[in-house]
């Protein structure tokens, strides 16, 4: 019952936290609202969303975000560094095939975004059968440390919140 | 006094992050090298500006706004999405599927498959499936 009203518990919630914040005041005519949205919204677009994605840990989805940010800010001084002082000679740009262990969808979109947002690394396909994904690395020595890397420091963490 | 100096380093900071973006969209020599400098001014860049932002607000302005971070989830929920097409519309253009390195399995990365191609491998299933409604 909970079931058919709620399809996607977690997308309803966030949708009442982001209604209240683009309003940016809470008040009760803007809970009410933000709630109103966050039954339909789900209700309307739930032939889009098949199945659930079960999040296991909220600590460790937690761990994930702190982690990317801190990647972030490293990397984007690790580009620019490269940008400013590198010749583009000594720049050695790589593509790297990452074999997926990551099996659900959502799982591979958030890894996929979080490789292109850590700078440095663009990824580009999906293979075929959604085994492996195709990245593009703007200075990369070594694609096989690239790839351990990313196996061992997302995908590990994706596979223990998704699956 | 202090909060001035602390927005005054986020907002010269997102400059600098801005800036070395756009010098990387000259300097560097191919389209898909060039992709991964601007990457930067949307993430540090305009990163520091709504951090200067919501410490403006806080502090100066003494109300919370929770305004910059929704512009921080849009960006990071859209930037990817932006970064991937442009990344396709460049494979496309100007590399053949033999420049890649391999998918690890028979069928190729996905946007190098024809529908045709897809379709004799994908749809066996849900023809037998269809078939069997058929013939019910």
């Amino acid at each position: 019952m909970l079931h058919k009203i709620l399809p996607h518990p977690y997308l309803t919630l966030l949708l009442i936290v982001v209604w209240q914040m683009l309003v940016n005041k809470v008040t009760p005519g803007n809970l009410l609202l933000g709630t109103i949205l966050g039954v339909l919204i789900p209700r309307i677009t739930t032939p889009y969303w098949p199945n659930t994605p079960r999040l296991r840990s909220i600590p460790r989805i937690v761990e994930y975000v702190l982690i990317v940010l801190w990647d972030i800010c490293v990397a984007n001084v690790q580009v620019a560094w490269i940008i400013l002082f590198r010749s583009n000679a000594n720049t050695r740009p790589a593509w790297v095939a990452i074999p997926l262990e990551l099996k659900t969808p959502e799982a591979i979109t958030v890894l996929a975004g979080t490789i292109t947002l850590t700078p440095g690394t663009v990824s580009s396909d999906l293979s075929a059968d959604g085994r492996s994904l195709l990245v593009h690395c703007l200075d990369a020595p070594d694609p096989e440390a690239v790839r351990d890397q990313i196996k061992a420091r997302y995908e590990r963490r994706l596979m223990e919140i998704f699956e | 006094m202090i909060v001035d100096i602390l927005i005054s380093a986020c907002l010269v900071i997102s400059g600098i992050f801005g800036l070395v973006g756009s010098i990387g969209l000259i300097k560097l020599p191919d389209p898909m090298m060039r992709l991964h400098a601007p990457t930067k001014a949307t993430t540090l860049g305009v990163g520091g500006a709504l951090v200067a932002s919501m410490l403006y607000f806080e502090f100066v302005l003494g109300r919370f706004s929770f305004h910059e971070l929704m512009i921080t989830l849009f960006l990071f929920l859209t930037a990817p999405i932006t970064g991937h097409f442009i990344a396709k519309t460049h494979l496309h253009l100007l590399h053949r599927p033999e420049d890649l390195p391999p998918t690890g399995s028979e069928r190729p990365w996905a946007s190098y498959e024809s529908d045709e191609a897809r379709a004799a491998i994908e749809t066996p299933e849900t023809a037998a499936s269809e078939a069997a409604g058929k013939g019910e």
